[in-house]
């Protein structure tokens, strides 16, 4: 299934784009959806960290994605 | 009482602190985050920040609700900027009424180092000879 991901700050830098489609298998985990995206983006590897928020939370790597998720990949977060 | 909010125009000190203060309260703490004029010796000209709006405001929600349960806040305030700010500017208020100081003090500091750690907020700085966004690298 595809899945629409929305990418922001230095994110979507790396994708080159603020939203995006990303091929994923059905019930692919969020774990596994970070390994996807640093294979595709290196790029991401050399970031501190990263998050993914799926339907406006924090969710942890075992969390199995959806086909009508909102996913948002979360690099560092910076503000105050 | 919760006033959490993102603007993208200019913050309101004032309009924070007599938001929060009422009779019941003793002390207000207010923390006004602003954007500094350097960074490692280098000249910032601005900072843009951007955010996943509707999941910064729920975050932010969040740590109110927590410092709540943790102190006796009367009111709290959390209000955050987005887009394009120059020195001097301020990105952040955070605005809190207790009874008594010390808790007022506390339950600030956990709510500015909190939003820090986990809110979806990011800002990017520009130098004279570049830009970096803030913390994306280790």
């Amino acid at each position: 299934m595809n899945i629409s991901i929305l990418a922001f700050g230095i994110a979507r830098d790396i994708v080159g784009a603020s939203e995006f489609d990303f091929a994923v298998e059905e019930s692919q985990t969020v774990g596994e959806l970070k390994q996807e995206l640093v294979r595709h983006y290196p790029d991401f590897a050399k970031l501190a960290s990263f998050a993914i928020a799926v339907n406006g939370n924090y969710v942890s790597d075992e969390h199995p994605l959806q086909g009508d998720d909102e996913v948002v990949i979360i690099p560092p977060v910076s503000g105050g | 009482m919760i006033d959490i909010q993102l603007f993208d125009t200019d913050l309101d000190t004032q309009y924070c602190t007599e938001w929060v203060s009422t009779p019941e309260a003793g002390g207000v703490v207010v923390f006004v985050g602003t954007v500094r004029n350097s960074t490692s010796e280098k000249k910032v000209v601005r900072l843009e920040f951007e955010a996943y709006e509707k999941m910064a405001v729920s975050e932010m929600r969040k740590i109110a609700e927590q410092a709540a349960e943790r102190w006796p806040i009367r009111k709290i305030a959390i209000h955050h900027r987005t887009g394009v700010l120059y020195p001097g500017d301020i990105a952040v208020i955070i605005a809190v009424s207790t009874p008594h100081r010390k808790a007022a003090f506390e339950a600030c500091a956990y709510a500015i180092d909190t939003l820090k750690e986990t809110v979806p907020i990011w800002k990017k700085e520009i130098f004279e000879d570049g830009e970096v966004w803030v913390a994306a690298h280790p």
